[in-house]
């Protein structure tokens, strides 16, 4: 019962959290301009844009924040602070060269932090390679330690004792369901255990990164394109490089078809390779991406209505849909997790 | 579409794909490995323990059915030992009482012959003592005889008597 009780709590908490931080932006507008109504819809669009953006700085909640470390190549190492672009005001020098923060972006400017716009409003200056240490790098990493950890502990309780416990009760359960619903099935009894690791590590990765998402700290990681690609990439290679000759034959020269046919689906099915990890990378980013701000727009709408039954009706819709929210968490995990092990399961296919 | 690739973050793909790659490495080594042994391990423990019950119930079922085999055998061996043993009291009685019997004819016909050779005897001693009774007879006639008739008459009722009485 206690337990119960205290999931809803939490899940208020995920919930009132982003509301939390539109608030705050709500609170700027009023202060800031005269135009009220406007400046409600423009700050709210910001903090949603700014909620699914990448920063150099860790923010906790508003005002309480620390910086994280810039890394720049650009004709040689470039290492500073974030906290030194004061949010985009300051151009900063490193080495001889001036670098500034625009919408989110680091360009290389002159001393006085000049932006070149061309004729469409474009940005003309030229960009950094830029390894920084974002926050959505600190949350990966922070999370990996964190996975490393839980698993690790985890693995040591099996060395003394048979029985899972601890947070293997709830986790060995899921590792079963990976390997005898996931793995096996699409795979095959004879290749599965190769992908175990990478299935496993993907699955728990992009389930606990979108859990994360929906905690206060805003730390959304795989509502961004960079993220999901690179995550799609490894399943691409993972396939391409452990397939067998079963595999290029079915795509290269078809078997079983006329062979005017084969040439025809040799190129469509050479696409298909590239296109297979392509939706699995837009998938994922394109759901976690849609929730976000839909949460988000729904709790903002209360700021626009301002009164209390939107207030109530919004609250009870950002609610349901936080719950929503965390089944695709889960699902959107698992899908990864399932087309992975298709593809790898296509890939290693026995010649029948 | 275009906002897509221009918002495109080269620096997290390059650290996003480093730190991935490495959890991977680190999890297989550390914790998937382990795991997946442990938890295959237990499977199979559990499995041959389901499979050992499974034996051993066989295995008493097997032993409930060799007892009760054992134990009918056992009864059958009674049962035939027992008949064996009537049977043999049967005969043995038998075998007695027919030995008895021929022992006990036996008998009787050995003291058959055994009175008929005492009666035999008998008859023979009373002839002798016939013989010599006459004789003494004849010889107290001969004495009397010569002494005179009366005398000779009176001794030989008296000796006549005298043979009646005896």
């Amino acid at each position: 019962m206690t337990k119960k009780v205290f999931k809803i709590f939490v899940l208020i908490v995920f919930s009132l959290s982003s509301l939390v931080s539109v608030a705050s932006a709500e609170a700027h507008g009023h202060s800031d301009t005269t135009e009220v109504k406007k400046s409600i819809r423009e700050e709210i669009k910001e903090t949603i844009a700014h909620h699914l953006q990448d920063s150099y700085i860790f923010e906790i909640t508003h005002g309480v924040s620390f910086p994280l470390p810039v890394i720049l190549w650009d004709g040689g190492l470039h290492v500073f602070s974030g906290a030194a672009f004061h949010h985009g005001d300051h151009a900063v020098e490193s080495k001889g060269n001036f670098y500034k923060l625009y919408h989110g972006k680091i360009y290389k400017t002159d001393s006085e932090g000049h932006i070149n716009y061309d004729a469409e409003h474009h940005v003309q200056n030229a960009k950094p390679f830029d390894f920084s240490i974002t926050k959505n790098v600190f949350v990966i990493i922070l999370m990996s330690a964190f996975l490393f950890f839980l698993f690790s502990r985890m693995a040591k309780r099996y060395a003394n004792n048979m029985n899972p416990g601890g947070a293997a009760k709830f986790l060995e359960p899921i590792i079963i369901f990976i390997r005898d619903d996931i793995a096996i099935p699409n795979i095959g009894k004879k290749h599965y255990k190769k992908y175990m690791s990478y299935l496993l590590t993907i699955f728990f990765f992009i389930w606990f990164l979108n859990l994360a998402g929906m905690t206060p700290l805003g730390i959304g990681v795989t509502n961004n394109i960079a993220v999901t690609f690179a995550l799609a990439l490894i399943t691409f290679l993972i396939t391409q490089f452990t397939a067998n000759k079963n595999y290029w034959g079915h795509i290269f020269w078809m078997p079983g078809v006329p062979k005017p046919m084969r040439i025809i689906l040799a190129p469509i099915e050479l696409l298909g390779v590239f296109i297979k990890p392509f939706a699995l990378m837009i998938r994922l980013y394109a759901n976690m991406t849609a929730g976000h701000i839909v949460i988000m727009s729904l709790i903002g709408l209360i700021f626009i209505f301002q009164n209390y039954f939107a207030t109530g009706a919004f609250f009870g819709l950002t609610l349901f849909l936080s719950i929503l929210e965390l089944l695709v968490a889960a699902l959107q995990a698992y899908i990864f997790t399932m087309l992975s092990a298709l593809y790898f399961g296509a890939a290693v296919e026995e010649h029948h | 579409m275009e906002k897509l690739i221009s918002d495109f973050s080269v620096g997290l793909f390059f650290w996003q794909s480093l730190v991935f790659v490495a959890l991977i490495l680190l999890l297989r080594k550390f914790a998937w490995k382990p795991i997946l042994n442990a938890v295959n391990t237990r499977e199979e423990s559990i499995e041959n323990a389901l499979n050992s019950a499974e034996d051993a119930k066989k295995e008493m079922a097997n032993l409930t059915v060799s007892n009760e085999r054992l134990l009918n055998e056992a009864r059958e061996e009674r049962d035939a030992l027992m008949k064996e043993a009537r049977e043999m009291k049967a005969e043995i009685v038998a075998k007695a009482k027919e030995e008895a019997a021929a022992e006990g004819e036996k008998m009787i016909a050995s003291a058959k012959s055994a009175i008929e050779m005492e009666r035999k005897a008998a008859i023979v001693e009373l002839k002798n003592q016939v013989a010599s009774l006459s004789i003494d007879i004849a010889e107290k006639v001969v004495k009397g005889n010569l002494a005179s008739d009366d005398k000779q008459k009176a001794l030989v009722n008296e000796l006549v008597e005298e043979v009646n009485l005896n």
